[in-house]
């Protein structure tokens, strides 16, 4: 029944079952920011997404019992989120958030190309192998990713910081593949740019 | 997307999501190949793309507001595994 989930949604899922507070830390610890932010795609405020949590939460508690490892938690638990979410949005008979699809914004500013013969001036290296950025630098992707529309925001999220697969974000969020690479992509160029401005 | 013999540098910055992904068809693809063996500046660009992502795959992910965490844990203390 659970094979499909790894050793330590399994055990989270168990947990959770039987009223674990060590599992409901692990979840939220895990998961807990994600699925505020999938709620704020969908939602105006940030008051309501929390208020989307805190019923599709009740939600998971309903359905946990009933899952059945079919697709990862964190999948499963987004999807509740979204739909709880897209129904709340509904209700506040708001417009569906793919606004941030509309535009027709480049990637990067295409001033910044001479033309297309112009070769593409990079700014900073890689850092050498086994280096990691430093804080500050880690401290100017969190800002650059704050400052993306939500839609943007969330999918990075999911893809770059918790690891999900392309498919899995499809999945929670109902986006078709290139809405999905598209979404990534602005997102990407953004933190990338902020990061080179940093380095410059 | 149609494209041409050769990428321009512009195209290739457009692309680059999609080849990470390996969702380009075959024929971009090798484009987007050959392009980076001439074109120190995408190559970098492309280097940049990476780090970039490994760099965010290193964030710690945000706590939840306090105050939210301790109304899901109250509805978690007060349901009852059926």
């Amino acid at each position: 029944m659970e094979e499909l989930l790894s050793p330590e949604d399994a055990r989270l899922v168990e947990g959770l079952r039987n009223g674990d507070e060590a599992a409901f830390r692990g979840v939220m610890r895990e998961y807990g920011s994600a699925m505020l932010r999938v709620a704020q795609m969908y939602v105006s405020s940030r008051a309501v997404a929390e208020e989307v949590v805190q019923e599709a939460w009740l939600g998971v508690l309903k359905g946990i019992g009933r899952f059945e490892g079919r697709s990862s938690l964190k999948t499963w638990l987004f999807r509740i989120v979204a739909n709880t979410a897209k129904t709340r949005g509904v209700r506040e008979a708001r417009s569906i958030p793919f606004s941030a699809l509309g535009d027709d914004e480049d990637a990067v500013d295409p001033d910044r190309f001479l033309g297309p013969e112009e070769r593409f001036p990079g700014h900073w290296a890689q850092p050498p192998e086994g280096r990691v950025l430093g804080a500050e630098a880690m401290h100017v992707i969190e800002r650059a990713i704050e400052r993306l529309p939500p839609a943007q925001r969330t999918v990075i999220t999911l893809r770059d910081l918790h690891g999900l697969s392309a498919e899995e974000v499809r999945n929670a969020l109902d986006l078709t593949e290139t809405n999905q690479r598209v979404l990534l992509h602005r997102a990407r160029a953004k933190v990338r740019s902020a990061l080179e401005e940093y380095m410059r | 997307m149609r494209l041409d013999r050769e990428l321009a540098c512009r195209d290739i910055v457009e692309l680059v999501t999609g080849y990470l992904e390996h969702a380009l068809p075959p024929g971009d693809r090798e484009r987007f190949e050959e392009h980076l063996v001439f074109c120190d500046g995408c190559g970098t660009y492309l280097d940049q793309m990476r780090a970039t992502i490994a760099a965010t795959g290193r964030l710690e992910p945000a706590a939840l507001p306090a105050e939210l965490e301790a109304r899901l844990l109250e509805a978690f203390r007060g349901w009852r595994p059926a």
